[in-house]
């Protein structure tokens, strides 16, 4: 089962979150699932066509995922899926 | 006067209170985050915050205790296959207006963004969609275009107290559209506007209206400061007539505000050409007309006539009874209690700020 792991930025607006295993087998039914716990975090991390947010990465096992666009990267079982933002701005 | 000014800043929603003859704050919300309109619902009071997230995306925010307690709503979104152009998928990329849909649709509440969508909300602001009518004009895929931003955007939405079907809004860049039955249909309202960036400079689209205003006690009184002068409309958009000074300051600019009590009294923020996007000779100067912008008078007192580099961005004048209010891109802010006969500073070390507006 894979473990979905969350930036502390993303604390400030979803108080409850940690770390969650996850069933899904692709990413995007990975974060359907994070929606379900934590209503709303999905519209942070992608867009509303369901792309990565520009300033949003997503890392497995410590690689960042390739496709932004449809979430196809692979991951296993045991798989740690990582979602950072980006160090920009100011 | 109204006794409140919420500020939309780079760094957070901020509303100051007039009290014993002082602005004080009253209010830090989202502080740290870009936020491009505060916005206050005068029909019900309830406050409203566009989050720009650099990370996170375009968030929505209503607060209905001035601003001690929020709710995230869900943020206007373009439906799935909206595409600003061929193969490029919409996406909400910044709330750039909000507007109340009137007393008649009192659950009906107005926004704008960019990449060029108008949204509507019959829910008092719980769910928003897309205005197809508008995003569907056979104009926009090839001739609205980025202006200020890289895309499309709608920061101006006028509607009209006595018929509130009737609405106007401004995009940059593409013009003035004008809707007489709520949206269902749109014509374009560009005739008199210049456009001297575009081959033919009287071309029916493209043209770049900074920000579109109504005199409140006169809708059919439009006044823009666009990118190529100041226009003003007396027929409500159907012909527009170049105001701005040929020499003088009151010319180039971002904002412009009209008095409520006199549809022939505005102010407009001038700035260097579109070149620089400066004060004018480091200095910084409102103009006032009070004949319909057949004259205009600068007004400078107290406001810093040396080494000052602001510019007022188009949502950030704002004037109520014989008050006006601007926040600069430097975040400078200032006040005046006298229809800008002499100047105040609230603030000099604010965010950049986007929006002004006085509320109750």
């Amino acid at each position: 089962m894979p473990t979905v792991k969350f930036t502390y930025a993303l604390k400030r607006f979803f108080p409850g979150l940690q770390q969650t295993a996850a069933q899904g087998d692709t990413l995007a039914a990975v974060l359907e699932e994070m929606e379900s716990s934590y209503p709303g975090v999905r519209s942070y991390v992608l867009d509303e066509q369901g792309k990565l947010r520009q300033h949003v990465n997503i890392f497995i096992d410590g690689t960042m995922i390739k496709d932004r666009t449809t979430l196809s990267d692979p991951f296993s079982e045991n798989s740690e899926i990582y979602i950072m933002q980006a160090l920009s701005g100011g | 006067m109204k006794s409140t000014i919420l500020l939309g800043t780079r760094k957070g929603f901020i509303a100051y209170h007039f009290q014993n003859g002082q602005w004080k704050t009253e209010n830090l919300s989202f502080e740290g985050v870009p936020v491009s309109i505060a916005y206050a619902d005068p029909r019900n009071g309830t406050w409203w915050a566009c989050l720009d997230h650099g990370h996170w995306g375009v968030k929505l925010h209503r607060s209905k205790d001035r601003g001690a307690t929020w709710e995230e709503v869900a943020a206007p979104a373009y439906p799935e296959g909206a595409e600003v152009k061929d193969g490029q998928p919409a996406t909400t990329r910044y709330i750039w207006s909000m507007a109340h849909g009137g007393k008649s649709f009192p659950s009906k509440i107005w926004a704008g963004t960019d990449p060029g969508g108008l949204f509507v909300s019959e829910d008092e602001g719980t769910s928003f969609q897309l205005v197809e009518s508008l995003w569907n004009h056979p104009t926009r895929k090839e001739g609205w275009f980025g202006g200020g931003r890289d895309l499309p955007g709608i920061h101006s939405i006028i509607v009209d107290p006595r018929d509130e079907n009737h609405i106007h809004i401004g995009i940059s860049c593409a013009g003035v559209f004008e809707t007489a039955d709520g949206g269902k249909t749109w014509a374009v309202r560009n005739k008199g506007l210049r456009a001297d960036f575009l081959p033919d400079p009287y071309a029916e689209m493209g043209h770049d209206p900074h920000i579109l205003v109504a005199a409140p006690g006169d809708p059919d009184n439009l006044w823009q400061q666009n990118h190529c002068g100041i226009f003003r409309s007396v027929n409500g958009a159907q012909s527009w007539d170049d105001i701005g000074e040929p020499e003088g300051p009151a010319r180039f600019g971002f904002a412009i505000t009209v008095a409520e009590d006199n549809p022939d009294q505005a102010w407009v923020a001038p700035a260097n050409s579109d070149m620089t996007r400066t004060a004018i000779k480091g200095a910084l100067c409102i103009c006032r007309t009070d004949d319909g912008g057949k004259t205009w008078r600068e007004q400078r007192k107290g406001l810093p006539q040396e080494n000052c580099f602001d510019i007022v961005y188009r949502h950030a004048l704002a004037s109520s009874g014989n008050g006006v209010a601007f926040g600069t891109t430097t975040g400078n802010f200032f006040f005046s209690p006298d229809k800008g006969e002499s100047w105040q500073v609230i603030n000099n070390y604010l965010p950049m700020v986007y929006s002004v507006q006085f509320v109750d």
